[in-house]
């Protein structure tokens, strides 16, 4: 069951295969492996070819390829030798995303027009790619592979499918995207947790993975779980709640003396970054698209975008501004500013609800709560998107519009009570609020003594006092006697907007069988607004 | 003896009602911090005539009478401030500012849709098995297998199932609240407002809870949240 309500957006993704190796100016066909940590983070297409993967330890991949060349990872160099093709990129579309040094994504539609149809925009980007790529020292002759396909996880298992037919570029026919996930191993989803158990259900396909009630995948492996279904099912790897940042979230540093080296601004960077993540956090969002922005003595604007799959922690923005000043500050000469930075600035530009833990008063969440955020995810997979809601405070004369409901999962920094500083609402009632609150007022009518109607002058006066209450608007529905009443409150509403004002008239009114209720007068129809229950 | 040495100096030669003592403290020291029977919810001060100890883990609470819903939320206050987390399920109708009035935390309230009868036991039980408050107002006729389901899961999570309202149920509660008379004050014939109920409300349960007690209330109190009227 996918959601229908948004489209994944068409995208080409380029990947240069092994770039870890390639900025290292290591070829394919020389057996060799870069180690992070100890462990193979990338591996050449002749190291490959002896055994050696990503993940083994270094001695075990040694062992498998005895003359195997061992390089330490060195990410600075990755993301300075990045740095041209992302500027050459620039020149096709303004809104290339980096993902991680090698590997690059924008959307088609705008370019595709530009360019006349996808082929041509495919061809003009991989002529560009290996231009920018010519210039990387030692490589040999460095590659790139390009996919497209409608949504960017998709057109990433393009580009990868196209390097392993040993073609350039591999385009998805437009709506054609879920067969070709079908048939991809599960393996792709990259969460081995995941994988590992559905393999051994014997789901070895996305196809096959997808095809499972979405409920029973959320009840079984929880929010993760969901993600990656709506990832095998093709129905977009952008989270449905991903939104444009409204609100000035941006950060920025000036510096001074203008900066021309990384480890001037290094230290500088990562403060920024952490106050960036703050900042976000504070109003419960998470960052998955950035722009690092900068400017330069001599008056030059230098921008990149930066995605991640998933939120940013402040340790990957660090990281993204440390690799984007690597680019700018130490990249070739062709792109490098002609001056130092004098002013570094982070926009948050596209921010999902930080559904991570929200740092509690001792820092992280509390058990109790992860334990009831999971269950409530799973009523939600049983019932759908909406049925569970949490409170978040509005404010508003009436007791329905003070509180109202969101769709649970929100923003955990919420507010559920007005803020010290919210100015009051004249006309509202005071306590106590009444604990029934009906969702849809049903009618009633209020009489006088002589079984009239009561009425409300323009000048908010009652034409008698209520003396009985029927519940409902037909003569056979029952009628209470009044034991005593209090009001009428009116209250007039954005009198100043024709299409939205609201006049109403309230009364409290206690029925002789002790029960009081809140009746309002509308638009010349009384209604049970409220019950104190 | 060999072991009299290990022993305090004064212990053998103090009566044998300090020897008492000293075992008692032993005991005190060894026994686990909380009793199963004693792993309680608190609840608000103005509650806790009628529930002296708290809201017990792991049982099934059913409140009625005129001013159900008012008495639900005073029970989940104490409990939601402490850090417990609570759903309503299946009341469309609830006044979130009377929650928020009577002390409960917002931020750990959940409000789930009326499930169709088919999921009903299913929803209650996933939240029943997370949550500790879980407050149901199914408006049908549940079956008893489910009812019975639901007890002992809440019994084995440790977590109260609370039924508000007068539909029938087919099993009996742990602890029925029953509010019997409510009088209302602050209204004077067009003029003052609302501003206090008296009510009476009745506790009965069964097995460690058994026996009535009775206590005079303010529900809700001037400010919104139960008080003392006794």
């Amino acid at each position: 069951m996918a959601d229908t309500a948004f489209e994944p957006v068409r995208t080409l993704v380029v990947w240069c295969p092994d770039w870890p190796l390639t900025a290292l100016g290591v070829g394919p066909e020389e057996p060799a492996v870069v180690i992070d940590g100890g462990l193979v983070r990338a591996s050449s297409v002749s190291a490959r070819a002896c055994g050696v993967a990503r993940g083994q330890r270094r001695r075990d991949a040694q062992a498998r390829c005895p003359n195997l060349v061992v390089l330490e990872s060195d990410e600075a160099r990755e993301a300075r030798r990045f740095e041209p093709v992302v500027a050459a990129l620039g020149d096709i579309t303004p809104w290339v995303e980096t993902r991680r040094p090698g590997v690059c994504a924008f959307g088609v539609r705008g370019p595709r027009r530009l360019f006349d149809g996808e082929d041509h925009l495919v061809e003009c980007t991989v002529t560009t790619v290996v231009e920018a790529l010519a210039d990387v020292p030692g490589a040999g002759r460095p590659t790139c592979r390009v996919g497209v396909a409608d949504g960017s996880f998709a057109a990433g298992l393009a580009a990868r499918a196209a390097d392993r037919a040993g073609m350039g570029s591999l385009v998805v026919p437009a709506g054609t995207t879920r067969t070709f996930l079908a048939v991809q191993p599960v393996v792709v989803l990259d969460c081995p947790e995941l994988t590992d158990v559905l393999t051994r259900l014997g789901l070895v396909t996305l196809g096959a993975f997808a095809a499972l009630p979405v409920g029973d995948v959320v009840g079984r492996f929880g929010a993760e779980g969901l993600a990656a279904h709506r990832l095998a099912s093709g129905a977009g790897d952008h989270l449905s709640e991903r939104r444009p940042v409204s609100g000035d979230l941006a950060v920025a540093v000036d510096l001074d003396p203008p900066a021309d080296r990384v480890e001037r601004v290094a230290f500088v960077a990562r403060s920024l970054a952490q106050s960036f993540h703050d900042g976000l956090l504070r109003r419960g969002l998470s960052c998955t698209r950035m722009v690092v922005e900068a400017e330069t003595a001599h008056g030059e604007r230098l921008e990149r975008r930066w995605r991640d799959e998933g939120p940013m922690g402040p340790l990957a923005v660090a990281d993204r501004v440390r690799w984007q000043l690597e680019g700018w500050l130490h990249g070739p000469p062709s792109v490098r500013p002609t001056a130092g930075l004098t002013r570094l600035v982070l926009v948050p530009d596209e921010v999902v609800p930080a559904t991570g833990h929200q740092a509690g008063f001792w820092g992280g969440a509390s058990e109790a709560d992860g334990r009831a955020e999971r269950s409530l995810t799973r009523v939600v997979g049983l019932l759908g998107p909406g049925a569970v809601r949490v409170p978040v405070w509005r404010g508003g004369r009436d007791p329905a519009d003070q509180l109202v409901l969101v769709p649970f999962p929100s923003d955990p920094g919420r507010e559920v009570a007005p803020p010290d500083d919210a100015p009051p609402w004249p006309g509202s009632l005071p306590a106590p609020a009444p604990a029934a609150v009906h969702a849809d007022p049903a009618p009633a009518e209020v009489f006088d003594a002589d079984g009239r109607m009561v009425r409300v002058d323009g000048r908010g006066r009652l034409s008698a006092p209520p003396a009985g209450l029927r519940l409902g608007d037909r003569a056979a529905d029952p009628v209470l006697a009044v034991a005593t009443w209090s009001g009428p409150w009116p209250v007039e509403e954005r009198w100043w907007d024709p299409g939205r004002r609201r006049r109403r008239v309230r009364l409290q009114v206690v029925t002789t069988d002790d029960t009081a209720r809140l009746v309002v007068l509308e638009d010349g129809c009384w209604r049970v607004g409220a019950t104190y229950d | 003896m060999a072991f009299a040495s290990i022993l305090p100096a004064e212990t053998p030669a103090g009566p044998s009602t300090d020897r008492a003592a000293g075992l008692a403290e032993v005991a005190r020291r060894v026994s686990p911090t909380v009793l199963a029977v004693d792993r309680t919810l608190p609840v608000a001060p103005a509650l806790a005539g009628l529930l002296p100890g708290g809201l017990r883990r792991g049982t099934t609470v059913g409140i009625s009478g005129v001013g159900a819903r008012s008495l639900a939320l005073a029970l989940l206050s104490a409990a939601t401030v402490t850090g417990s987390w609570a759903a309503v399920v299946g009341d469309r109708d609830l006044g979130l500012a009377s929650a928020a009035e009577a002390g409960v935390d917002l931020q750990r309230l959940a409000v789930v849709d009326p499930p169709p009868p088919g999921v009903w036991g299913e929803v209650v039980a996933a939240l029943v098995a997370a949550l500790d408050l879980v407050l149901v107002a199914p408006g049908y006729r549940v079956s008893g297998i489910v009812v019975r389901r639901l007890t002992a899961r809440c019994r084995e999570r440790g977590s109260v199932l609370i039924r508000v309202g007068d539909d029938p149920w087919p099993d009996r509660c742990d602890l029925r609240l029953t509010v019997l008379t409510g009088t209302w004050s602050g209204l004077d014939d067009g003029h003052g407002r609302l501003r206090s109920r008296r009510v009476e409300v009745v506790a009965d349960g069964r097995g460690a809870a058994a026996g009535s007690s009775r206590s005079e209330l303010f529900l809700p109190g001037p400010n919104g949240a139960a008080s003392d009227a006794g």
